[in-house]
């Protein structure tokens, strides 16, 4: 029993150790956001592989999950005699939820454990302390370049997944099935509020941009410097990654949408 | 070690260090100095924390106790902008050489040039085609370091520790895992910026030839004390028998053949526990 | 350098398709469209009872979406609820004798208001006010009647 209260007081401690540790490092990140200005290229080199290379997943699963989404809203309206509702349907689920959550989860899959590995590599094989050598401060010049790059791509990601996700429920929906597309697109306007959707969406989906950059970044940075804890560093990305985009999430809709 | 009265030579002076990690003591109340212009080595067997040292001196580490002084500042009592210009002026060649993986040989030497000054690009070029020359590494400045041997590696990492003509380089192990050819290079090299450079060169290493062929004065390590030092020859006839069996490479004597366990047959004969 | 400027490139397509796709969203999914580019004018109702409307809950005439209520409040000398309505000017033909009533779409749908035109010859202007009104059926209140009213029946 003592060994047990013991064994939970340390992963206490450690954990608030950890959370620290976090938030002095999101401190770092954040004061050089500003001096990146002056070296646009470092951020557009990230732009590259935080965003263009999260491009295709991103858009090939807004596609499916659009397509899922109007089948399967299709046979449930239908009993109710509501298919023309098929359209505001799809564009809320994928505009409030799916879009912003889905693609932060996708993009904490493959950018977030890409950066953690490519961070905790670099550590490991002391590209991170060569650079404090050389008087070159590593937070600054690796990690807030990538910082900023996932907080840009995210937002344009999930739009774009949702896009593409409305665009593949139409495809279904008026050409697979028979809903009417005046109607469904007409239905969709009258349902879906720029504000309140729109912005909203956009919103979580920079919230999770920052939340998953910022764990991937973290971890990577503050990985045990061997394969193993490389490894395990990853790992940790994508599971907290998730927690924490699912858990804002609620916490989000529960602010945006609960006066209502 | 005492209070001694640091010589007028001396551009690095640690003074009564003391480090642990955990509760291990890495250096216990140790003080070393390094003159200008002369290639100090730091000896002494795997595991006794040269590599701290070097990055105690860096500023990358905080002491326990004691002061580390580089050309006269105390660099644990730097602030941080005047710990990076301290750096500036401080080369650094890790066992791994630390090549920026994404990045080929040229913009890797091009690295601190581009990161510290305004130079125009055409500039920059002439310098690291010097640096990259001084190192005879010029014809493989397109490459990347994946493609680089551990040799070439480290001579590319040390063509970068010099692009910023720093005053000091430390050197990590630098012979470490290296085939003759590139033993003898380095060496070679090593000794020759250090006198045509005028540089000061701080050498951690275990190797016990290479070293005492290039350098002018030897600390021993070991136990987080300095077990002897003088010059290679002085640690050659020293009379302690442990720098004999580190100078030596004897298999047993001070330092035993065996990891502290306990008594052999007991430990054989006790059974059922897996350890 | 032949590198960096496809990468370039890449990253331009990415960022300007990102930038689409949230054009898209908000012109041809959300309702930006239909009312944050044109002009509206304003009209006052008051109602005995606003019930369940919100701001924002639509306005509409014979079926059509025409506006959106902009302003709800509590008048404390007549008691009455003021709502103010946002009508697109498209529609500014709205003769001045028009009956506001606050209807439920289906049973236990939103609750909106709709507009029953007159026959009088002038329009409604801006901050006009609609004189007749029918407040909102109070689901509650007309159970209750009914309940009163068949045990009333029954006696």
């Amino acid at each position: 029993m003592t060994d047990f209260l013991q064994y939970l007081g340390q992963s206490t401690r450690i954990s608030f150790a950890k959370l620290g540790r976090a938030s002095y490092f999101l401190l770092e990140i954040l004061a050089g956001v500003l001096s990146l200005f002056a070296r646009p290229r470092l951020l557009l080199k990230q732009l590259y592989s935080v965003g263009v290379l999260s491009f295709l997943i991103i858009t090939i699963s807004g596609l499916f999950v659009g397509m899922v989404l109007s089948l399967q809203g299709y046979y449930t309206l239908s009993d109710f005699g509501a298919e023309e509702s098929l359209g505001v349907m799809v564009a809320a689920s994928l505009v409030r939820e799916l879009g912003p959550v889905v693609s932060g989860l996708l993009f904490a899959g493959r950018a977030g454990s890409a950066l953690t590995a490519e961070i905790g590599l670099m550590k490991a094989t002391e590209q991170l302390s060569g650079m404090e050598m050389m008087a070159v401060d590593p937070i600054r010049r690796i990690i807030t370049p990538r910082f900023v790059a996932g907080l840009i791509s995210m937002p344009l990601l999930a739009a774009l997944f949702s896009a593409v996700g409305i665009i593949g429920g139409q495809l279904v929906g008026c050409g697979l099935l028979s809903v009417d597309e005046g109607a469904f697109w007409s239905q969709m306007q009258a349902g879906i509020d720029f504000k309140d959707d729109i912005i909203n969406g956009v919103i979580k989906s920079l919230v999770f941009g920052f939340v998953s950059s910022w764990i991937a970044l973290f971890e990577g940075y503050d990985a045990i410097p061997t394969s193993e804890g490389v490894s395990r560093a990853t790992t940790r990305t994508v599971v907290n990654s998730a927690f924490s985009i699912l858990g804002l999430d609620f916490i989000l809709t529960a602010l945006m949408f609960g006066e209502h | 070690m005492d209070n001694r009265v640091t010589p007028p030579n001396s551009l690095v002076s640690v003074r009564n260090l003391s480090f642990s990690r955990g509760s291990t003591k890495i250096f216990d109340n140790i003080s070393l100095d390094f003159e200008r212009g002369k290639i100090t080595a730091i000896m002494g067997p795997s595991g006794t924390g040269k590599t701290t040292l070097l990055k105690l001196i860096g500023g990358q580490l905080f002491p326990d106790q004691g002061t580390i002084s580089v050309d006269g500042e105390n660099v644990h009592q730097l602030r941080r902008a005047e710990l990076y210009n301290l750096r500036k002026r401080l080369g650094m060649l890790f066992q791994s050489g630390a090549l920026l993986t994404d990045m080929n040989v040229y913009d890797n030497v091009a690295f601190p040039l581009r990161e510290h000054t305004h130079l125009p690009e055409s500039m920059i070029r002439t310098l690291v085609l010097m640096k990259l020359q001084a190192v005879g590494l010029r014809g493989a400045r397109n490459l990347m370091p994946n493609e680089l041997s551990g040799g070439m590696a480290r001579r590319i990492a040390l063509a970068r520790a010099i692009a910023l003509d720093p005053m000091i380089i430390l050197y990590d192990e630098p012979f470490t895992g290296q085939d003759p050819i590139s033993m003898g290079i380095l060496v070679h090299l090593i000794k020759s910026l250090n006198s045509t450079l005028g540089l000061t060169s701080i050498i951690v290493s275990h190797d016990v030839h290479d070293t005492s062929a290039i350098a002018d004065y030897i600390y021993v390590l070991s136990g987080g004390k300095i077990v002897g030092q003088g010059t290679p020859q002085e640690i050659q006839q020293s009379d302690s028998e442990w720098v004999q069996q580190f100078m030596t490479g004897a298999a047993d004597g001070p330092v035993h053949f065996h990891y502290p366990a306990k008594d052999y047959v007991d430990d054989l004969l006790s059974s059922g526990k897996r350890y | 350098m032949q590198h960096t400027s496809t990468q370039d490139t890449f990253v331009g397509l990415f960022v300007a398709s990102g930038i689409i796709g949230l054009f898209f969203l908000a012109m041809q999914v959300s309702n930006l469209s239909s009312f944050a580019s044109e002009d509206s004018y304003t009209i006052t109702a008051r109602f005995e009872n606003s019930g369940g409307l919100k701001i924002k809950s639509p306005v509409s005439a014979a079926g059509v979406k025409i506006g959106r209520v902009t302003d709800i409040s509590f008048d404390p000398k007549s008691y009455e609820s003021i709502v103010k309505m946002s009508i697109n000017s498209k529609y500014n033909t709205l003769p001045d004798d028009t009956t506001a009533s606050i209807f439920t779409a289906g049973l236990l749908g939103e609750q909106y208001v709709n507009l029953d035109a007159g026959g009088s010859e002038t329009p409604l202007k801006n901050n006009g006010k609609i004189e007749i009104t029918q407040s909102a059926i109070i689901l509650e209140k007309a159970l209750g009647q009914f309940l009163f009213k068949s045990a009333e029946e029954k006696k």
